[in-house]
């Protein structure tokens, strides 16, 4: 389950306006137990979290929310995925109804082919379905995400949800998925 | 001197200092050799050869092992913040970084104690930083692509993954976007906007587009994005004004992926081979 699936639209509220905080994140939970878990879990695992309550803009889950370093949000997710732990929802302290990115851009080469979602950009090479080129990005899982995947074909590769730790990390994730629905037959 | 601070993707990669020397499709600090491909030694690469090519000092490198744990982020802010006050640089260079805001403010806080203030570059993650941080003000220049020129562009976003659909990424919208991004505070003090055109802004506008030659296949490529960087950063260092740093920076670019004759598959390390030579024509040219 995507854990951003469960926003709720509603006006839009407030900008960087708290600087303070603009790298932080909030994650939603179904109920408090999860939110004494999971508080366990990411500590111990030496994360800078804290549990507060939720922001009025956030309408699902408990009267508990964790507060993490937003742009660690795949690695923070992948960890309580494989505790049994997956947030309901993992959004920004600054902008709780903002939307990760949901548009591609698609450039047909001829023999290769490139999305880009939000900041990141993959390639790939039609006929064999390796990937020739990761571009973009700005966190440093970017440069180790192209060393393992560039030279890989799609279906050997490991995915960006598997081994990144980044927001720029889960944007090459989105990519990696739409490329695939463009490849597939 | 130029300093160029970053990462490798490499984890328990020391913290390394000293000055860049390149070889063989590598770059040499201290005693270490990491290959040129991507990221941030693409950037100390192009601006070694850029540099070089000038006749000036080889730029100072800062690197560190980190594979987005931000653990090697972490530590290289806090050597940063030790180090800083004492050097003597007058151009630095922040690039792929873990976007910590508490770090940034400490950074700021030790580059305020040099004795004189360099001119301030940011790309990739420093660069979210010093936008999330609200002082992006402070900067004297940002080299975003455009995905990252809507992300500057949205006030409201914290990283370019939450960057509102509105904003992405028409290359036509790019005068609207880099009007938005300074209406909020969200830009340095000039913009090289890195795609299929490149584009020099300052608060007041567009001061220079720069479109040829074109090859469609640098916009797959990592990598380009990171020279470009290089090689205004050691523009800029050579004592030559921002706005003329950047159009000689942007036409080398291309000219040398020109160079490259490249296919969506070509790694960048074909581009920095070719820097002198694009670099020499454009200079003549001026």
């Amino acid at each position: 389950m995507s854990p951003f699936s469960f926003f709720k639209s509603k006006q839009e509220q407030g900008a960087l306006g708290n600087h303070g905080n603009a790298d932080r994140g909030i994650m939603v939970f179904e109920n408090t137990s999860e939110v004494i878990q999971a508080e366990n879990v990411l500590k111990k695992e030496g994360w800078e979290i804290r549990v507060m309550g939720p922001p009025p803009e956030i309408q699902s889950g408990c009267d508990l929310v964790v507060e993490f370093p937003l742009i660690e949000e795949l690695n923070i997710f992948r960890t309580l995925e494989k505790e049994g732990l997956p947030p309901l929802e993992m959004v920004p302290v600054t902008s709780p109804l903002l939307q990760p990115v949901d548009l591609f851009q698609i450039k047909d080469f001829g023999e290769h082919i490139m999305v880009r979602a939000a900041n990141m950009k993959l390639t790939v090479e039609k006929a064999t379905g390796n990937i020739v080129n990761v571009s973009g990005g700005g966190c440093p899982d970017v440069p180790y995400l192209a060393y393992e995947m560039v030279g890989q074909t799609l279906t050997n590769a490991p995915s960006p949800r598997e081994i990144g730790h980044t927001l720029c990390g889960y944007a090459l994730q989105l990519a990696y998925e739409e490329i695939q629905r463009q490849c597939s037959p | 001197m130029l300093a160029i601070v970053g990462t490798v993707p490499s984890e328990g990669f020391p913290i390394i200092s000293g000055k860049i020397t390149l070889d063989d499709g590598h770059i040499r600090i201290d005693d270490e050799r990491v290959s040129v491909n991507r990221g941030t030694t693409a950037l100390m690469a192009a601006a070694t050869k850029t540099a070089e090519t000038l006749g000036r000092p080889a730029p100072f490198g800062y690197l560190v092992g980190d594979i987005g744990r931000g653990k090697g982020s972490r530590h290289l802010y806090k050597y940063l913040t030790e180090q800083l006050p004492h050097a003597n640089f007058q151009t630095l260079t922040f690039h792929y970084l873990q976007p910590i805001l508490n770090w940034h403010e400490h950074l700021q806080q030790a580059i305020d104690e040099m004795k004189e203030r360099p001119t301030l570059i940011a790309d990739a993650g420093f660069m979210y930083a010093a936008k999330m941080s609200g002082k992006a003000s402070q900067y004297d220049l940002f080299t975003p692509d455009i995905g990252e020129l809507a992300f500057l562009a949205d006030e409201k976003a914290p990283h370019p993954f939450y960057t509102r659909g509105f904003m992405l990424h028409d290359e036509n919208r790019v005068p609207d976007l880099i009007s938005r991004a300074y209406a909020h505070n969200n830009a340095a003090r000039f913009l090289l906007v890195k795609g299929r055109q490149d584009y020099l802004a300052n608060r007041e506008g567009i001061l220079e587009t720069v479109d040829n030659p074109v090859e469609e296949a640098l916009e797959a490529m990592g990598g380009t994005g990171d020279t470009l960087t290089g090689l205004v950063s050691a523009l800029i260092d050579s004592g030559m004004a921002i706005e003329e740093a950047a159009v000689v920076a942007m036409k080398t670019n291309r000219l040398a992926g020109h160079y490259a004759k490249p296919t969506p598959a070509t790694q960048v390390a074909e581009i920095i081979h070719h820097i002198p030579k694009a670099l020499a024509e454009i200079l003549e040219k001026r």
